[in-house]
């Protein structure tokens, strides 16, 4: 009985940074400046503005969401069949760029793309002519694939070494080829860690703004970066709260997604 | 010895990082015979099966199969198929699914999958599982999804590797006669691999028993039993007394001093040789009518005997299995008939003690 | 001709796992070498130099931004380990549909969007009365850190038995003595995994704090935003290889020292 006294001061906290918080969004959002009622805040996602700023948003996600899985799938395949253990070295080298700064990541690459850039010298060097790379929509799902490719490697790479090795011999044993293998165990029996690779992926590529400021410049603007402006350059919380809860729509979809394929955990990172 | 072996290993050799698994290995299987590979951990028998079974290339050898070399061919292209130690059932599929895995890759009709899974899940006393899932099975009961899984593609050849470990006792002793039974109803070759003697002895035709890449013997339980040829088989197979003996002439062997009549011939005169007597064929008997004289050092009892240890003057500890019951501290004298005698010759050197014996 | 589709096999795969590891690892490296160019130039070596990284200690932003980073980190990841343990063991006593209820209030941070978690923690601050800075970064640093804290302990106490602990109870030890003395060694290496993943996941986060922190105070990652927008300075690229050589020695001790119950078999 008194155990429970020991959740106190946790639900407290909870209650006051988590669950308030996120009801003053929805406050937020669904009222104008006087207090009253209103669904203007959440129906101005459908202005021209902010609506080409979502596709933008949604379209830059899934590709570099395709990409990372494209990218780490094989990478995972690979490692896992290399036999090296889940603590092994050359395992750590592919998720170790997760643990660097985010920031630093992205600056790392905004000097490589830049006009006066890493790249654009060494092309010079060749006397080739220097490529427009930065602020382009490319530059951004290069920025995104690089931050968030890690986050697809490790679930897949997890649920993959958790394959027994039996089952994989037992398919070929039954007659599958390599290609039926594949199809049929290998991939079925991975989604779990491929779900929660999309949904770690692909929630913060949807609603970054860092990325697309450092590496789209001022004229590529993603949802991320009208919701932002809306707070920090303090035009209107309001409007800013409307669009966050369009966002956590998004958000929900892909935990209810999660709920269905990953009922044990099995997917999850950490 | 067989007219056409259906699997025939020729000169298997296989490493792993410079380990030596098995070294010039031949083993010959009859169709419809269980085939029982036995030793102790370590000993090749389950890198035996998965060459057999086409997850291990072997480094040198062949592997025929009804008289085709199938040493290249992948595991997808061989008619037979495997149980595996884990059971190894895809869990993403329920027990239909599982059973119609290998039926519907060779692309079999609807009606037939449907057919083969009734069929299979009464064969293995499964009736009305198809939609269970796997997790929802027993240990027991997943062994024998795993082996109507593998029966429904009709192999020629069953690969059974260690399939009632994870089982408890009395499971595991169900399972064996179920595994016989199976045997008879399909009429197919069963190559199994265990480290457990009495499964062994219990389910066999041919037992061929293994140790350290070699195989050290080859037989029917029965002479595997009573007719050990090696201090190995002797000791792995069931208890025994291995003594040093001297054969002095054919049909009469020396221990400790004392002549015991044996049906032995062959081994020379006055030939330094191992003698093997089984626990249970020892008979404790009046001192003055025993062979040999000792007294009685332990007792346990063991449910359906007695274990006895009985201690000859030269300080050696005969194991003994008896119903008569011997006190400690009694003098008891140690007969034992003719043809419970089992003469081995010495193993030379310790290359000797691990050649082949199935020639 | 078997042995040679696995051999080409093989190359290709370490073809790949090469062209992987040089997409992750040659922006790293760009930015290492730079940090040692005399000149400012991306494109040309002019030779090699330390001066950046004088000019980045010399720094007051630059310090005063670590000063802060390192303290939020290092104050969030104890607070949150406080917290999240006591949560663990009452969590653990509760049945099923509370303990449902909870652990779902505690995967909302891990789930949500930073941005979103960082803009509800600033309208609540400004709701509250609670002026920006150092010490809302830090209650919202405590926030999504507690999560991580509790994921880590949780299957760590969940395998100890409950007969350890009613067995020192029996031999008469109190509640308290016998949760120190029987249960907690058990956890501790949850306890610890979890306070170190709080501690890297305050080092890394910028967002959250780009809405939670007031004019005047910064963390690294708030600092290098607004320098990076203003044009990078090599001092930057200094201060990436210090933290970079930083987090690779930190991650060489937790994962590869060997732990006293050896975790290899």
């Amino acid at each position: 009985m008194s155990k429970k006294i020991l959740a106190a001061p946790y639900l407290i906290w909870m209650t006051g940074f988590i669950v308030i918080p996120l009801a003053l969004i929805v406050y937020y959002g669904l009222t104008d400046r006087s207090g009253a009622f209103t669904v203007a805040n959440v129906a101005s996602i459908a202005t021209p503005e902010h609506i080409k700023a979502l596709w933008l948003s949604l379209g830059l996600s899934l590709a570099s969401t395709v990409v990372c899985l494209l990218l780490a799938y094989p990478l995972a395949m690979i490692l896992r069949n290399r036999g090296i253990g889940r603590s092994s070295f050359i395992v750590f080298i592919f998720i170790l760029p997760m643990w660097m700064n985010f920031l630093l990541r992205t600056m790392a690459w905004q000097t490589l793309l830049e006009k006066n850039g890493v790249i654009n010298g060494i092309l010079s060097v060749f006397h080739l002519p220097g490529q427009n790379l930065i602020n382009t929509s490319g530059a951004i799902i290069l920025g995104m694939v690089y931050n968030f490719l890690p986050f697809m490697v490790l679930p897949v790479y997890n649920v993959l070494s958790k394959i027994d090795n039996d089952t994989i011999n037992a398919a070929r044993d039954l007659g599958a080829n390599e290609f039926q293998t594949f199809l049929r165990v290998w991939l079925p029996l991975s989604v779990p860690g491929i779900i929660s690779g999309i949904t770690m992926v692909f929630v913060p590529a949807l609603t970054t703004f860092v990325i697309s400021n450092l590496l789209g410049g001022s004229k590529i603007l993603l949802i991320g970066n009208v919701i932002e402006q809306e707070f920090t350059r303090g035009s209107n919380w309001h409007l800013g709260s409307g669009l966050s809860l369009v966002l956590m729509v998004f958000i929900l979809i892909s935990m209810a997604v999660i709920a269905k394929y990953d009922k044990n955990g099995e997917g999850s990172a950490f | 010895m067989m007219a056409q072996p259906l699997i025939d290993l020729r000169n298997i050799t296989k490493s792993f990082d410079g380990t030596v698994v098995l070294d010039d290995l031949n083993l010959a299987v009859a169709e419809n015979t269980f085939v029982t590979l036995l030793g102790p951990s370590g000993c090749g028998k389950t890198t035996t099966l998965r060459i057999i079974g086409g997850f291990e290339t072997a480094d040198k050898g062949q592997i025929i199969f009804d008289g085709e070399d199938i040493s290249k061919l992948p595991p997808n292209k061989r008619q037979l198929n495997t149980v595996f130690q884990k059971y190894a059932l895809f869990t993403h599929m329920n027990i239909a699914e599982n059973i119609a895995f290998g039926l519907k890759i060779k692309g079999k009709s609807r009606a037939y999958i449907q057919d083969k899974i009734r069929y299979a899940l009464k064969l293995v006393n499964l009736d009305g599982y198809e939609n269970r899932s796997v997790s929802s099975l027993s240990g027991g009961q997943q062994q024998r999804i795993a082996i109507a899984r593998a029966i429904v593609n009709e192999p020629r050849v069953l690969l059974l590797d260690e399939p009632l470990g994870a089982l408890d006792l009395k499971l595991r002793q169900d399972m064996q006669y179920e595994l016989i039974r199976l045997k008879n109803e399909l009429g197919i070759t069963f190559i199994y691999v265990t480290h457990d003697q009495e499964e062994a002895l219990t389910m066999s035709d041919t037992i061929v028993v293994m140790n350290q890449g070699y195989i050290q013997q080859m037989g029917t339980p029965e002479q595997i039993y009573n007719e050990p040829e090696n201090a190995f088989v002797a000791d792995f197979i069931g208890e025994s007394n291995i003594v040093p003996g001297i054969m002095i002439r054919d049909e009469l062997v020396e221990i400790f001093g004392a002549r015991f009549a044996c049906v032995d011939k062959g081994f020379g005169t006055n030939q330094p040789v191992d003698v093997v007597i089984r626990p249970e064929d020892i008979d404790l008997v009046e001192p003055e009518r025993g062979t040999l004289q000792g007294v009685c050092t332990h007792l346990i009892f063991k449910g359906v005997h007695y274990e006895m240890e009985v201690t000859t003057p030269d300080g050696f500890e005969w194991l003994v299995h008896s119903t008569d019951l011997c006190p400690v501290g009694r003098q008891v004298g140690i007969h034992v008939d003719p043809f419970d005698i089992q003469i081995m010759n010495k193993p030379a050197s310790e290359d000797e003690e691990a050649v082949g014996v199935n020639e | 001709m078997n042995r040679f589709l696995r051999f080409l096999r093989r190359t290709w795969q370490n073809f790949y796992l090469v062209l992987i590891m040089i997409f992750l690892y040659a922006p790293i490296a760009t930015m290492m070498v730079l940090s040692f160019n005399t000149s400012k130039s991306r494109t040309q070596w002019g030779g090699f130099t330390l001066h950046w990284y004088s000019e980045m200690f010399a720094s007051r932003n630059i310090m005063a931004a670590l000063h802060n980073t390192l303290l939020i980190a290092f104050l969030s990841a104890v607070i949150a380990t406080v917290i999240g343990v006591a949560a663990c063991i009452a969590i653990n006593s509760m049945g099923a549909a509370p303990r449902a209820i909870v652990m779902g209030i505690t995967n909302i941070p891990m789930l949500n969007a930073d941005i979103v978690t960082g803009i509800s923690l600033m309208l609540a601050f400004i709701a509250f009365g609670i002026s920006l800075g150092f010490k809302t970064i830090l209650i919202a640093h405590i926030t999504f850190n507690i999560p991580y804290v509790i994921l880590s302990v949780m299957p760590k106490l969940k395998q100890t038995s409950r007969s350890t602990y009613e067995a020192a109870m029996d031999l008469g030890a109190g509640p308290v003595y016998a949760f120190f003395k029987v249960v907690f060694p058990d956890i501790l290496p949850g306890v610890l995994s979890g306070f170190l993943l709080a501690f890297t996941m305050s080092l890394d986060d910028f967002i959250i704090t780009h809405f939670t922190r007031g004019a005047g105070v910064n963390t690294l990652s708030t600092l290098i935003y607004s320098e990076v927008r203003r044009g990078i300075r090599p001092s930057m690229y200094a201060l990436s290889t210090v933290i970079f050589v930083t987090v690779l020695i930190l991650l060489i001790i937790t994962n590869f020292v060997p732990k006293k119950r050896g975790n290899k078999v």
